[in-house]
């Protein structure tokens, strides 16, 4: 026995709001973020990450405080992202009570906002969000990363950028297959298992995930070490506690 | 000399580094008849019945900031008189040495910090296990003398509980090891000595069990 394998439940956040779409769009209201949050936690779910996924600036103190509700009522480790551009965005959402912070569309900017953050906070608390698409360059199989929530291609290369930002700090890879995101059928295996083995921090596989199973092949096949899901769990289809005895049973170590 | 209004409960140290209100909600959770304070201040630290010596970050800001805040002499003299929990790198900092950043600790425990070694880092499958150790882990407590230290009490041996962290404490003293973690070789993950206890997973962040061990440390007596 050793270290668990994570099941991460995704809250997507707007205007106070816990919303679900489809490949980043057909946005559809999900509940109360603290609501959620306390009833995930009682079903055993080993860490809550919260995406802001506010489009203007005007609202981004909203989570701030969401984010203290959740604290004050939920102890188990909190990751929040979204809209993260400097290093003072990351301390006040540390000091909200995040324990952790996702930097995604800044580090393609200014990777150096990586560094200038685990220097300052500690790597652990450093967590790199990529977006990810399948694309075809030459002849191998390739992914390209996008930033703005999935809308603006980089021509980046995926798994050369996850080995950029282990060597600038981060203490952990999100990783969402866009093609896969919202649609149900799995997680891109084949993305999750070349950053995984390319790298030598934790990858959470994130982007597809329609059934337990699903949750398996991520850990099992895509070597993830968290799974992250949303919808599955914010329409009541499976608790996590469901999840983590499909997991269980299937060989993978868990907090049960 | 300022007059202290109000004496804490418990003190949970502020220098700058690290998750203080995840800490304090944690302890006003458990505790909400205690005056819990947050604070930089060492007249306040010397005045409470017990204190919380938290931290996330990096070994050579930690000592840094402890010094340039003139904290030092608070938390060891803390340490050394009433009932004090070390979290995380609250507790790496308590040892002799750390190999991060090749820097100094408080030296009030034998012992040194070290990097989990790259090339260990394998399960018995011959998976590759990462870097930092991210998640929960299971927890055994050791026995330390003839029962279990009361900071255990109602927690289930191999509870797990949650960490993260890429260096860990090496005491150099068996006698002072109160719980043990493997990932994948056992390593010390709570020490006590005295009324000393400190551990390198996060209570605070570890739902039942770990509001249990901070329960346990606000009704602590300091004895064994």
């Amino acid at each position: 026995m050793g270290l668990a394998k994570r099941i991460i439940p995704c809250l997507d956040v707007t205007a106070g709001r816990v919303v679900k779409g489809v490949n980043f769009v057909n946005l559809v209201d999900a509940g109360d973020p603290v609501e959620i949050a306390r009833r995930y936690d009682e079903q055993g779910a080993d860490e809550l990450t919260f995406l802001d996924i506010t489009a203007t600036s005007d609202d981004r103190d909203l989570i701030l405080h969401i984010i203290e509700a959740v604290a004050a009522q939920v102890f188990i480790p909190l990751t929040v992202g979204g809209g993260v551009r400097a290093v003072e965005d990351v301390r006040r959402l540390l000091h909200a009570g995040a324990d952790k912070v996702t930097i995604n569309t800044a580090a393609v900017f200014n990777p150096q906002l990586v560094k200038n953050c685990s220097d300052r906070f500690g790597s652990q608390c450093i967590v790199v969000a990529i977006d990810a698409k399948q694309t075809v360059w030459g002849a191998t199989p390739a992914w390209e990363i996008f930033t703005h929530g999935g809308r603006k291609p980089t021509g980046l290369d995926a798994v050369a950028w996850a080995r950029k930002m282990q060597g600038l700090g981060a203490g952990e890879i999100l990783l969402t297959s866009m093609d896969r995101d919202g649609a149900k059928i799995g997680f891109d295996l084949n993305l999750t298992r070349a950053i995984s083995d390319t790298l030598t921090i934790p990858v959470i596989a994130s982007g597809g995930v329609g059934n337990l199973q699903h949750l398996v092949d991520g850990v099992k096949l895509g070597g993830a070490d968290a799974v992250l899901a949303a919808s599955i769990f914010h329409f009541g289809e499976y608790t996590v506690e469901q999840a983590k005895k499909h997991m269980r049973e299937q060989g993978i170590e868990v907090r049960l | 000399m300022p007059v202290l209004s109000e004496v804490a409960d418990v003190a949970i140290i502020d220098y700058g580094m690290g998750n203080l209100l995840s800490v304090s909600k944690a302890f006003e959770h458990v505790a909400p008849q205690s005056k819990i304070i947050v604070t930089s201040d060492p007249a306040v630290i010397a005045a409470a019945t017990r204190v919380v010596f938290p931290g996330v970050g990096a070994m050579p800001d930690c000592m840094r900031e402890l010094k340039q805040r003139g904290l030092t002499e608070a938390v060891k003299q803390a340490a050394a008189s009433k009932p004090f929990l070390g979290i995380c790198l609250g507790m790496q900092a308590l040892f002799v040495h750390s190999e991060e950043g090749d820097c100094a600790g408080l030296g009030l425990l034998s012992g040194k910090v070290r990097r989990f070694p790259a090339a260990a880092m394998r399960d018995e499958h011959g998976q590759k296990l990462k870097v930092p150790h991210i998640g929960w882990n299971q927890v055994h407590q050791t026995a330390m003398g003839a029962k279990p230290h009361p900071l255990w009490a109602g927690i289930e041996d191999g509870a797990r509980f949650y960490f993260v962290h890429s260096y860990y404490a090496e005491p150099a003293s068996q006698d002072v090891v109160a719980g043990f973690t493997r990932y994948p070789f056992a390593f010390t993950c709570a020490v006590a000595q005295d009324m000393l206890f400190a551990v390198q997973f996060h209570p605070e962040k570890s739902q039942a069990a770990g509001l249990r061990l901070l329960a346990n440390f606000v009704t602590w007596d300091g004895l064994r």
